[in-house]
């Protein structure tokens, strides 16, 4: 089971499959249980002669309580997923660390584009350049990415990541991630954006750091140019 | 004796061929109507798949059987990417809109509300026929948008703007807007229909038919009325925003002209939501008839089931962002949501466990129509549980978009709309068209049906669980999807299976109205009132008001005659102390 799970490769992503399984094994325990008792209880009060069916109506509390006790420890078990829930959502989606690294992924039909910050290491500057289809970071440094899209509605997700969030125009809206293992992954589009919906595919490139550094400096617009006034 | 009917049913007078059987006021005739075109609009519906499913197997070759259809939506049966988003959409807006609605609610509500409840016919019939010929237009208009320059529309059954508002973006134009308009109809129908149903369930009760004891299927029409009532007003302002964007250039979902995109998820959603349970609540329904039927007991929990709808009515109008955890809402918002997602299992949780007690201590007759039941329990069981995967907002960041939601909520309407939906079709066929249906054709169907059901959806899950995306027209782009291709064709065999199962239903269907055996006025041996007169109905439905003495479901009472105890049969005064 665990196996159909990409690869994970972030800080967080063991976390949600943590919640994912908990409501596995929840929900296929009585799933089964349940299933089970439909089999029985269809093969046990089979139709034969001599045996005629009791006369329960199920609206006395003796009988109800058959239902109502197992629908109050769903309603326990509920809550407790619920909570589950709530601590790791709230560490992937509300309490966003500020980040070693900000970069902006710009979705338009049907492309990433992906604004680096360069030397300064600030964003919507000079120096800043763009890489198409490529987001390149290093492992284990808190990525902060603005998301912004120029048309339609798309969706930032990376499989390995276990990161999804929506691009919208209009809006600016911040997502982070921390990469523990250095390799090359995909960005996929993961909302219906168009007829090459199917083609909106990056890379998502993970170095070490002292690779990203370098991978920065090649890439630098203008490095002569700006390098004395830094 | 023609002539003392003529003075006392106002309606036998000669009726012409086109107001009998097309223009008919008749609520049997017109829920027959809504029945055969919902069950057409599911084989255009199922022929979708066959090309969805083939592409997802097998992207890179031509589809067989489809050279015909042709460019720009296909070359030579090389799908193009546009007609693939295309289908999509209309699988979508063709199974919810145009096949479950009608089936559950058109089909099978029309036709049992008024029989149920012992009235002549529906309150406003003529306001019921221009329901049945308002949807007859919407889904005229919708299978037009094929034909037109553009073909139809491409943004998906949720149609999420701006891909929708500006045709830029699709380069689909007239085919959209048609969408919108047939969407438009389509809920005005329903709505006239909503209007009725509770208006007839209200106000026509036969003597002595409390709500209390009124059969099951009858508050689940009811409920669903309401819940399609009060959700259905936002999106019909969202459609009329959506088409005044695209075609007269407001901005109501366009940012550059200071709208909002989120807006059109909300308006839509927040109808959305509801609708789900509008489909699922007459599909429970047929299945809580069914079962008391077939196990001859009383259903276990009456009045805990219609306390539990209602309930469950109600939550579903707080949980639709559910369907928003990542699409840019406030990150705080996905808590509460979560909370009242998952809560809502408890209802269903309580609906169901009090369906699984009827059987206990039964007397099981394994007929068509309880076989179905039984396929639907289960079924829906793995749709409600893998439901709370959703529900949860942790796990719907990975989960969400991909085939998991998809196999999720095909397991959760396709036991609804189908098997649910065909176990009442099995067991009410006798009397909407007076012959029963073929024992041995219906055990093959639900076997086929069944098998092949689980072989399609249950990998889907797995494909979901590995990350693919839905709506994607060439899973083999990505690198991290490649290992599933064998995944994606083993699901495209059995979805294949699946249509082909159909095959005993269609001639069974067809066959049986002219060689069915002639159905009893009674053949199942129900309490229920449709089943006290004539198979079918004549018009006008009872030759006198029946009735009523007690609840729907006396099967197998200690000291009755039979094992069953029709609503409309006094019983001798010393047994009636007994009695509830």
């Amino acid at each position: 089971m665990g196996g159909w799970f990409p690869e994970n490769i972030s800080s967080f992503g063991a976390a949600i499959d943590d919640v994912f399984f908990l409501i596995y094994y929840i929900v296929g325990f009585w799933f089964v249980l349940t299933t089970a008792v439909i089999l029985y209880l269809g093969v046990r009060y089979r139709r034969r002669a001599g045996h005629p069916a009791a006369y329960v109506r199920g609206d006395r509390w003796r009988e109800l309580s058959w239902i109502l006790i197992p629908a109050a420890i769903i309603l326990v078990l509920d809550l407790a997923i619920d909570a589950a829930g709530a601590r790791v959502w709230e560490s992937v989606k509300i309490h966003l660390p500020p980040g070693d690294v900000h970069l902006i992924v710009t979705g338009k039909q049907f492309e990433w584009l992906v604004t680096y910050p360069g030397a300064d290491g600030t964003l919507e500057t000079a120096d800043d350049f763009v890489a198409n289809n490529e987001l390149h970071v290093p492992v284990g440094r808190d990525i902060r990415v603005t998301l912004r899209s120029q048309d339609v509605v798309h969706s930032f997700f990376l499989p390995n990541v276990r990161l999804k969030q929506d691009a919208l125009p209009g809006r600016s809206i911040d997502v982070w991630f921390n990469v523990n293992k250095p390799g090359e992954y995909e960005l996929a589009c993961a909302e219906l954006c168009g007829f090459g919906h199917y083609t909106m595919r990056a890379k998502l490139i993970a170095h070490s750091p002292d690779e990203y550094a370098q991978w920065v400096r090649d890439h630098e617009p203008h490095r002569t140019a700006e390098a004395p006034s830094a | 004796m023609s002539q003392v009917a003529v003075v006392t049913h106002h309606a036998h007078e000669e009726t012409s061929f086109w107001r009998k059987y097309v223009f008919s006021v008749d609520h049997k005739v017109i829920g027959r109507q809504y029945l055969t075109l919902g069950l057409c609009m599911a084989l255009l519906g199922g022929a979708t798949v066959y090309v969805i499913r083939w592409q997802l197997a097998w992207p890179e070759t031509p589809i067989p059987l489809t050279s015909w259809v042709p460019e720009p939506a296909m070359y030579d049966g090389q799908l193009d990417p546009s007609f693939y988003n295309q289908l999509v959409t209309m699988h979508g807006t063709i199974m919810v809109f145009f096949v479950a609605m009608p089936i559950l609610l058109g089909g099978l509500g029309n036709f049992l509300l008024p029989l149920m409840i012992g009235a002549d016919d529906m309150a406003l019939p003529r306001l019921n026929m221009m329901s049945f010929w308002t949807f007859f237009t919407a889904s005229a208009v919708l299978l037009s948008s094929f034909f037109v320059s553009g073909g139809p529309a491409a943004a998906g059954w949720t149609g999420y703007p701006p891909l929708s508002a500006n045709p830029e973006y699709t380069g689909v134009h007239g085919g959209m807007n048609l969408w919108i308009l047939a969407l438009a109809l389509e809920f005005a129908s329903f709505l006239m229909g909503g209007v009725n149903f509770l208006t007839t369930a209200i106000n026509m009760r036969a003597p002595g038919l409390s709500f209390f004891r009124l059969p099951l299927m009858v508050w689940m029409q009811l409920t669903a009325g309401v819940l399609f009532l009060l959700s259905v007003g936002p999106i019909i302002g969202g459609a009329v925003m959506l088409l005044l964007d695209r075609t007269i250039g407001s901005g109501f979902f366009l940012p550059e002209r200071g709208g909002d995109p989120l807006l059109w998820q909300h308006l839509f959603w927040f109808f959305g939501h509801p609708e789900v349970y509008v489909v699922l609540l007459p599909g429970v329904g047929a299945v809580l008839e069914i079962l008391p039927v077939f196990a001859r007991k009383p259903i276990f929990g009456y009045r805990t089931i219609v306390y539990s709808t209602i309930i469950a009515g109600v939550l579903s109008f707080v949980v639709w962002a559910h369907h928003m955890f990542v699409a840019g809402i406030d990150p705080r918002l996905a808590m509460p949501f979560s909370i009242t997602t998952i809560l809502i299992s408890v209802p269903f949780a309580i609906m169901t466990f009090a369906m699984i007690a009827t059987l206990w201590g039964g007397s099981i007759e394994f007929r068509t129509p309880m076989l179905f039941t039984f396929g639907f329990l289960i079924t829906f069981l793995i749709g409600g549980v893998t439901g709370i995967f959703n529900g949860s907002a942790a796990v719907d960041i990975f989960i969400h978009g991909t085939y998991f939601v998809v196999a999720h909520f095909h397991y959760t309407l396709f036991p609804t709309v189908f098997f649910a939906g065909f176990a009442g079709i099995y067991y009410w066929y006798p009397k909407m068209f007076g012959r029963m249906m073929n024992e041995a054709l219906g055990k093959l169907h639900f076997w086929l049906t069944f098998v092949a059901f689980n072989l399609v959806f249950l990998p889907m899950f797995v494909l979901g669980i590995g990350g693919h995306m839905r709506r994607i027209y060439n899973p083999l782009q990505y690198d991290f999807l490649k290992p599933l291709a064998p995944v994606n064709q083993f699901i495209t065999m059995a979805a294949v299976a699946l249509l082909l199962s159909q095959i005993p239903f269609i001639l069974n269907f067809i066959g049986s109205l002219w060689f069915g055996e002639k159905a009893a006025d009674n053949p199942w041996r129900a309490n229920t009132l449709e089943w006290s007169t004539s198979s079918p109905p004549p018009h006008g439905n009872f030759a006198t008001v029946p009735t009523v003495y007690r609840g729907p479901y006396e099967y197998s009472r200690p000291g009755a005659a039979q094992d069953f105890l029709p609503q409309t049969q006094p019983l001798p005064t010393g047994a009636a102390a007994a009695g509830a």
